[in-house]
């Protein structure tokens, strides 16, 4: 009876067929039944809503008239999309979590986790022919720029596998038009505002996206990218991810100023909710056309939070409470916030998302397979890359009689 | 050093020592052919007037037998200016840079050989690059609309316009970083420090964005930078702007370092560089700028480039091999012209490059001569010449050792600013002749 109430209901609230009425019915009564025992059903994609708009959380803004627009368009294969990077990036970094506990993952370890709508969102508004820096909480934007997720773990891992061949690690990968993964902290952003100046120079309309995050939004070079990058015009989009804590140092305790989207003084700038990820999808689309418009750079502030601590050597819990954690997890999750958003509106089935769920879980599993068993790059490989182009050279070893070969 | 131009011209009618003979006027008609007096500094001035072969070597000690001691002391500046207007009364107004390139084509039926300062040298080697590859740029302080701080871009933002030539802020990191970010981007900046002294607040980008990149991305992510400027020692600058950061830089793999001489060091290493597809740092000299040299046919060819790594003999010898880079090969070659007066001959090496040290070169002579000496500005400690002795020590050459390497260098203290404390931090010509007599035991 009461299905049927709520089947009328729906007929009557949103323009549905007859015929989703009937599947909605048969199959709202067998899911009880098959989720009990356990089997996946598959519906046909004509049962769901092709496209919904949502109210999303309106922006703060500095020095600008309007702010991006306060709803967003999400039609069904993007949600997916973005569910399923969103959800690779999470389980990447859990299992890079899980290496890193047994040892095979050494050295530094920043893991992304709570913060993939902001590599998400942003790789959703702009092209794969703009560029983008990031400092060294990397994997997520290596991932969201092309690089396989064998290859991340395999260069976590210090095999030959991986994107730069072991010799790189965690903070330092790279792919085409995007410039890593850099250890020092806020050098980033003037390499950034450089790109951004080969692009303007090459008048080829692409933009530079130069991430930061709130520890770095105190370094002084910061500021003196933000001044050229404005009397230049250069198409830069900063972005400071505040994820509420630099280290182990909360904003308050290291910022005179919180409000990281007015530090660019004269340069616009917007506080989005980085836990969304269309709301970042907007923003970053409202930047881009800002920048690709000529009007200069554009500084964007992305609320969000990172579930682990700093690194893997931080516990993450001295500095915050479990808390706060626990808190942000249960309402804000970005991955839980689209799920629910499509759920709700019916733009896909719970199955869906547990196969995909499935499915990732399992590339993932197969990705830290071949990171563990690839072997670590040959000795000869040791000198080599230290210059381009160059004829091969003599490396000095340890001691005099170890002479290394180097080629480029 | 730097003196008033009456008192230039006083003692140009008093004569000066033996070394080069005065005869003003049957020289005059050669002043129609000089390049305008605008970029003459004195040493110019003197080849000009002379056509003496012995000063194609000149540096600016010899100058000192001059009887200059009743000069008051101008800056340097202001002295490059006041030669300019005297010498505007006997020669036609100056031009720019630019179009004394272009009167250089002219005279191809004068002889081939043509005396150029290191600035022109500079200054032709970043202008033909320019021309020759697009996404070759400049930017630094000054570069543009004041010509240079040191006037080595002269003429060339006028040239090529606020695209390729940009002045940048007083933000060292900031401007070093956008170079680094661009060169990464596909372009192929210059990037100039007003002196490296200011380089410490950028060598961040220089070391850990700029050099290690292609290492640390196994090959994926090349920078091809040039990072330029004066290195060293200047006059009367005192100690926060008289560093010399050779070893520094030398010290960092992923870095080529060059450090050239002469004008044809200067243009041949630029070009090189500019052409390298790594990070470069090109550490020039502030007192060998106004310094002209005579620069062969060959080099005067847009692609006459010198290649990176290579050492260069400048002198010939058999007794001792002085191993030294940048200004003080002048000061090599002066001391080696006295010794020879009593019977020693020296050889000397121009290292011309850093990093990669030519070691072969350098190995090669010692074992020839059996002697060593290098000669630097930099501080002793963990230097240059501490490199090259560790290096000999190191390998087939030690053997051929009759002594102890000798390392002639700056005093270990920072730079003092009054001229008889500063002209006792560095190397003279007396201490290297001194070190040479000491290695040989005589």
């Amino acid at each position: 009876m009461s299905a049927c109430l709520l089947a009328f209901a729906t007929a009557v609230l949103e323009p549905v067929k007859l015929q989703w009425l009937f599947n909605d019915f048969i199959l709202g009564y067998f899911q009880d039944v098959l989720l009990g025992s356990r089997v996946v059903v598959s519906r046909s994609f004509a049962d769901f809503t092709p496209q919904a708009t949502f109210d999303i959380k309106k922006c703060d803004v500095h020095r600008l008239e309007e702010g991006p627009p306060v709803k967003a368009t999400l039609t069904r294969d993007q949600g997916l999309q973005y569910y399923r990077i969103m959800q690779t990036v999470r389980r990447m970094e859990l299992k890079a979590d899980q290496l890193y506990k047994q040892k095979i993952i050494r050295g530094f370890c920043h893991l992304y986790d709570g913060q993939e709508a902001c590599a998400a969102g942003i790789e959703a508004a702009i092209n794969p022919s703009d560029h983008l820096i990031t400092a060294y909480r990397a994997h997520g934007y290596t991932y969201t720029r092309g690089v396989a997720i064998k290859e991340i773990l395999a260069e976590l891992t210090g095999r030959k596998g991986g994107v730069a061949k072991g010799k790189g690690g965690s903070m330092h990968m790279y792919a085409p038009h995007f410039y890593g993964g850099n250890g020092i902290v806020g050098a980033q952003v003037p390499l950034g505002a450089g790109i951004a100046l080969a692009c303007q120079y090459q008048g080829n309309n692409q933009v530079c996206v130069t991430l930061y995050g709130d520890g770095a939004a105190n370094q002084g070079q910061l500021f003196e990218a933000f001044n050229m990058a404005a009397l230049w015009k250069l198409p830069c989009i900063f972005i400071c991810e505040n994820n509420k804590y630099g280290m182990g140092t909360s904003v308050e305790r290291a910022s005179a100023s919180t409000d990281y989207y007015k530090r660019g003084d004269f340069i616009p700038g917007l506080r989005v909710d980085g836990m969304d990820v269309l709301c970042v999808r907007e923003a970053t689309q409202f930047a881009a056309d800002h920048c690709r418009s000529g009007k200069g750079p554009i500084v964007m502030e992305l609320q969000t939070y990172r579930y682990h601590g700093h690194s893997m050597s931080d516990p993450g819990v001295s500095y915050r409470t479990r808390e706060e954690i626990q808190e942000v997890r249960s309402k804000s999750d970005p991955i839980s916030l689209l799920k629910d958003r499509m759920l709700s509106n019916n733009m896909a089935a719970v199955e869906e998302f547990k196969e995909i769920d499935i499915a990732i879980r399992k590339e993932v599993e197969e990705a830290a397979q071949y990171a563990t068993s690839d072997p670590e790059p040959p000795l000869e490989e040791l000198c080599n890359h230290i210059f381009k182009n160059d004829p091969p050279l003599e490396v000095r070893g340890t001691h005099p009689w170890a002479t290394l070969k180097s080629v480029s | 050093m730097y003196c008033s131009s009456w008192q230039f011209w006083s003692s140009l009618h008093k004569g000066s020592s033996g070394r080069c003979p005065w005869l003003l006027f049957p020289f005059f008609t050669l002043w129609l052919f000089a390049p305008p007096p605008s970029q003459l500094s004195r040493c110019d001035w003197l080849c000009v007037m002379t056509r003496s072969d012995r000063v194609v070597n000149c540096s600016c000690d010899w100058l000192k037998s001059l009887d200059l001691s009743r000069v008051t002391a101008f800056s340097p500046a202001e002295d490059r200016f006041n030669m300019a207007a005297s010498l505007r009364c006997f020669l036609r107004t100056g031009k720019n840079a630019v179009s004394a390139l272009q009167r250089r084509e002219f005279h191809r039926s004068l002889p081939a050989a043509v005396q150029v300062t290191v600035r022109d040298a500079l200054n032709q080697a970043m202008d033909e690059e320019l021309e020759r590859d697009e996404r070759v740029f400049l930017l630094g302080e000054e570069v543009a609309q004041y010509d240079g701080a040191y006037k080595v871009s002269r003429g060339l933002w006028k040239k090529y316009g606020d695209k390729r030539i940009i002045d940048t802020p007083i933000t060292e990191m900031g401007f070093t970083g956008i170079a680094v970010g661009a060169a990464m981007a596909g372009l192929r900046p210059i990037c100039e420090f007003m002196t490296f002294n200011f380089s410490m607040q950028a060598i961040d980008q220089v070391i850990n964005s700029a050099a290690k990149t292609y290492y640390m991305s196994a090959g994926l992510q090349s920078v091809p930078i040039v990072f330029r400027g004066p290195n060293g020692a200047s006059a009367g600058v005192a100690a926060q702007h008289s560093q010399c950061f050779a070893a520094w830089y030398g010290h960092c793999p992923g870095l080529k370092v060059v450090s050239p001489w002469n004008a044809e060091d200067a243009k041949g290493l630029l070009k090189s560089a500019i052409r390298d597809d790594n990070p470069v740092v090109f550490l020039e000299n502030e007192l060998m700028y106004g310094v002209p040299f005579e620069m062969s046919e060959e080099s005067q060819s847009k692609d006459f480039t010198i290649p990176i790594g290579k050492a260069k003999v400048e002198r010939q010898g058999t007794h001792v091999t002085m191993v030294t880079h940048s200004r003080y090969v002048s000061h090599c070659l002066d001391a080696a012209a006295v010794l020879a007066k009593e019977g020693i001959e020296c050889e000397v090496i121009n290292l011309r490059t850093i990093r990669p040290l030519d070691v072969d070169c350098i190995e090669t002579s010692v074992m020839k001569t059996n002697h060593l000496v290098t000669v630097e500005g930099g501080w002793p400690q963990f230097g240059v010449g501490a490199e090259i002795c560790a290096r000999v020590m190191e390998g087939p050459a030690f053997n051929y050792l009759d002594a102890p390497a000798t390392r002639v260098t700056g005093v270990d203290i920072p730079m003092p600013y009054a001229k008889i404390l500063e002209d006792n931090s560095l190397p003279q010509i007396k201490d290297i002749i001194f070190s040479v007599k000491k290695t040989l035991n005589v």
